[in-house]
């Protein structure tokens, strides 16, 4: 049996999943009793959302004369609600739609519930600007349709009603994208289930056979919808940063608003993805398809946008000097160190300081640090919002009416009550629907999971008789010959994966994919032969230890860049094994004489190599840890 | 090959096999083009790429009626806002032409995208037969899950043949029946 790996990307899909393994993992869910964890988040959403309503009804009743607003301070905590959660609905048809055009292929693992999130996240924000207009039963006279009133239509030049248009149609396409992916998925549960389950999921599945026809048009209609959603996606927050830029207000009245908001959106949006993905994925026990390497490529989308978001914080305040437009200055001199400077500093602590710890690729992969970054951007954002209206409004052109704004208990119940509506229906999502996109984990499956059989595949498993002692060490520390695992064909012991631990998962990975290295392609000999007829006089001078045909990666020596590791191949040191018997001196001396120059010291080079040829990976580790670029 | 759903429904005679892997079933596929075997179906739990043209399927086109749509909605919010502020009830909003052509594009923006979508998914669920309500059987529960199904018409590839192909090549297990 062999099992085929990348040697270019870190999988995807990890545990040696068959096609079986996968509908069991991530239908499984759906059909326990959900367990006590559930019903008490369950209960405890519910409570938050009725109160939520509670308040809508109060406010209803009374009027928005119960919210702390005045005639100073129009928008309060709901239009900054409505700009937060409308944010973060920016992530889910990011990853589903803009990444699929650029074939990003982690967006697999977290697609579904980004979508979903992204969905719940909207109709909260919905709600702001209905109940804000304080006639919530003549919501219906913000859409144009024909009516006894003249026929009275909406004002078309107004970013509000824009608004409306951009907020509905990104919440229907948004829906029907997600339904439809859905679908499949829904037939698997249904093939599975019994009675009055399959009925419901008979219901919901539309009959899906998986007919080629049928998966045909569905992949054509998945491109067309995201194709359509990229624009879409990018012009909502746009839209609603329309609503402030096209104002008179200064800090309002900026050209830079709709790409700064757009990026803030998607900011935010991946926060809250990796807020929740780190509970679910812990919860439902779904390591093995949203990845560490899933995190680290959200983690890269993070420190990008909080970058963009930082830029632009900063562009604004040039321009507010630079313009010598004194209402400006003021405005943001205000924001700084007026009343509400706290907002302001802890929006640029979480937004733009505290993303900044990911430009390190062990915070990127650390998972308590990711998850409570994540939560420090879901409070900097709602800064952000809260510091460009209720702050910027607060200190307006007449001194004599600037004036303060606090919310009430009304608007603080209301907000908890949208986080109560988004929690219950995510609860209730997580329970009736996969939370993984099951039959597009199955397609990447081959080529970007672990079982990938691409073209530059290694195939492992299979002893070529070389290498020595030295590759039966690292034979001894394989992956698989740990777990007893043959290739995917047959799963073993699926219980045995649950309890892996993240971190020794990726060593074992590292191990796995340099044990593949070392023992694979029968075309060994082809590499070491590869180097040319010099070099191989060069070898005899340096008298380079043989071993055959084995090919290590070099560059997990710290110190070897790819530029050294061919400097070295060329002289024929191909493995860990030869590095680890090389004199210092005769490395440096092979280095000057290569093309190119090399800063790096080899002084530790020989010390790790001998500790990765024997397949010493923790202690490797340790050493590299203390090292400083390979010098001690 | 019949292309819909329709033909499943009709109460036919249908031969199938069960094939572990992509991979196996694709070679099937391409076995019976050899032998000149009428196909009727395939059914997979993920699109298998690289199986449309070997089946013989053409291109989709939906993208075209997406496009129409799309054009659809463009049409719809520029001429509606058009005819709204220029002959329905012209009103000037701060000193503005009454034909803003500048203040209609997020709009007419909006409305294309959600005419494209609307209309390419509708349009997606007839043309394959499916929605809610919809219930069409299947030939194996497994095939949603991890199975790769080939299926002749009995009309067309007679059981002895369909089941001669099947052990030939590499099917897991082939059954008969009514659909």
């Amino acid at each position: 049996m062999s099992s085929p790996i990348s040697v270019i990307r870190e999988p995807l899909v990890r545990g040696h999943k068959t096609y079986h393994q996968i509908t069991e993992d991530l239908i499984s869910p759906t059909e326990k009793t959900p367990g006590k964890g559930w019903i008490i988040g369950f209960i405890l959403s519910v409570s938050i959302l009725a109160f939520g309503i509670f308040c809508i009804l109060w406010t209803i009743w009374h009027g928005i004369g119960t919210w702390d607003l005045n005639r100073t301070i129009g928008w309060g905590w709901d239009i900054t609600n409505f700009v937060w959660w409308i944010g973060i609905g920016h992530a889910g048809t990011l990853i589903s739609a803009i990444l699929l055009l650029f074939r990003q292929k982690w967006r697999t693992g977290v697609n579904r519930a980004a979508e979903a999130m992204t969905i719940f996240a909207v109709m909260c924000a919905g709600l702001f600007p209905l109940i804000h207009m304080g006639r919530i039963w003549m919501a219906m006279f913000i859409f144009p349709y024909p009516n006894t009133r003249g026929p009275l239509w909406p004002n078309f030049n107004s970013p509000l009603l824009w608004d409306v248009f951009a907020i509905s149609t990104y919440f229907t396409v948004s829906l029907l994208f997600w339904y439809t992916g859905l679908v499949p998925d829904f037939a698997t549960v249904r093939d599975r289930a019994s009675g009055f389950r399959k009925k419901i999921y008979n219901f919901l599945s539309f009959g899906w056979t998986g007919s080629a026809k049928h998966w045909q048009r569905w992949e054509a209609l998945s491109l067309v919808l995201a194709g359509i959603a990229t624009p879409l996606v990018l012009s909502v927050h746009t839209i609603v940063s329309f609503d402030f830029a096209t104002s008179v207000i200064p800090g309002w009245h900026t050209t830079i608003f709709p790409p700064y908001f757009v990026a803030g959106a998607i900011f935010s949006g991946f926060a809250m993805v990796l807020t929740l993905m780190i509970v679910t994925r812990k919860i439902l026990n779904l390591q093995e398809y949203i990845t560490i390497a899933h995190i680290e490529s959200m983690n890269k989308v993070i420190v990008v946008t909080g970058t963009i978001v930082g830029v632009a914080y900063l562009t604004e305040l040039f321009i507010a000097w630079y313009s010598g437009y004194v209402y400006e200055q003021f405005a943001f001199f205000n924001r700084a160190f007026g009343p509400y400077w706290w907002s302001y500093f802890g929006m640029m602590f979480c937004n733009v300081l505290s993303p900044q710890i990911f430009w390190s690729r062990k915070m990127r992969r650390n998972i308590t640090v990711t998850f409570w970054i994540s939560i420090l951007i879901n409070v900097g954002m709602w800064f952000e919002r809260f510091v460009i209206i209720a702050t910027t409004l607060a200190r307006d052109y007449l001194p004599s009416s600037w004036s303060l704004y606090s919310p009430t208990w009304v608007e603080i119940g209301i907000f908890i009550g949208t986080m109560g509506l988004f929690s219950t229906l995510y609860l209730i999502f997580c329970r009736v629907a996969p939370v993984v996109a099951v039959a597009e984990v199955k397609s990447i499956l081959k080529t970007a999971g672990d079982q990938y059989t691409g073209p530059d595949a290694i195939y492992h498993g299979h002893n070529h008789g070389h290498g020595g002692g030295v590759h039966g060490i690292i034979e001894g520390t394989d992956y698989h010959a740990m777990h007893g695992h043959g290739g995917h064909g047959g799963h073993g012991d699926h219980g045995g994966h649950g309890g892996h631990q993240e971190h020794t998962d990726h060593r074992a990975h590292e191990t796995h994919s340099h044990a593949a290295t070392a023992t694979a392609k029968e075309t060994g000999a082809q590499v070491a032969g590869a180097s040319t007829a010099a070099a191989a006089s060069q070898k005899m001078d340096y008298n380079i230890p043989d071993y055959g045909g084995l090919k290590d990666d070099l560059t997990k020596i710290e110190g070897i860049g790819p530029k050294t590791e061919r400097a070295l191949n060329s002289v024929g040191i191909n493995s860990f094994a030869a590095l680890s018997e090389m004199e210092v001196d005769v490395i440096q001396d092979i280095l000057d004489k290569a093309d190119g120059n090399f800063l790096s010291s080899p002084e530790s080079w020989p010390e790790q190599a001998q500790l990765a040829a024997e397949g010493r990976w923790s202690e490797l580790q340790v050493l590299q840890d203390k090292l400083n670029g390979g010098k001690y | 090959m019949a292309e819909n759903t329709k033909s499943i429904m009709a109460g036919k005679q249908i031969t199938y096999g069960l094939y572990n892997d992509e991979t196996d079933m694709m070679a099937a596929v391409k076995h019976a083009n050899v032998k000149h075997l009428e196909i009727m179906d395939v059914f997979s739990p993920f699109p298998v790429h690289g199986l449309d043209p070997i089946l013989g399927l053409s291109e989709s086109r939906l993208h075209i009626a997406g496009f129409i749509y799309g054009l659809l909605g463009t049409l719809t919010a520029f001429l509606g806002m058009t005819w709204i502020f220029t002959k329905d009830w012209p009103i000037v909003f701060g000193g503005k032409p009454y034909w803003s052509v500048p203040a209609f594009i997020p709009i007419t923006f909006e409305l294309t995208v959600l005419f494209a979508a609307v209309g390419m998914t509708f349009t997606f669920y007839i043309l394959c037969g499916l929605g809610p309500g919809v219930t069409n059987k299947v030939l194996d529960d497994r095939i949603t899950d991890d199975k790769f199904c080939i299926a002749f018409d009995e009309s067309e590839v007679s059981r002895g043949e369909a089941e001669s192909f099947f052990s030939s090549t590499g099917a897991t297990e082939f059954h008969s029946k009514v659909l």
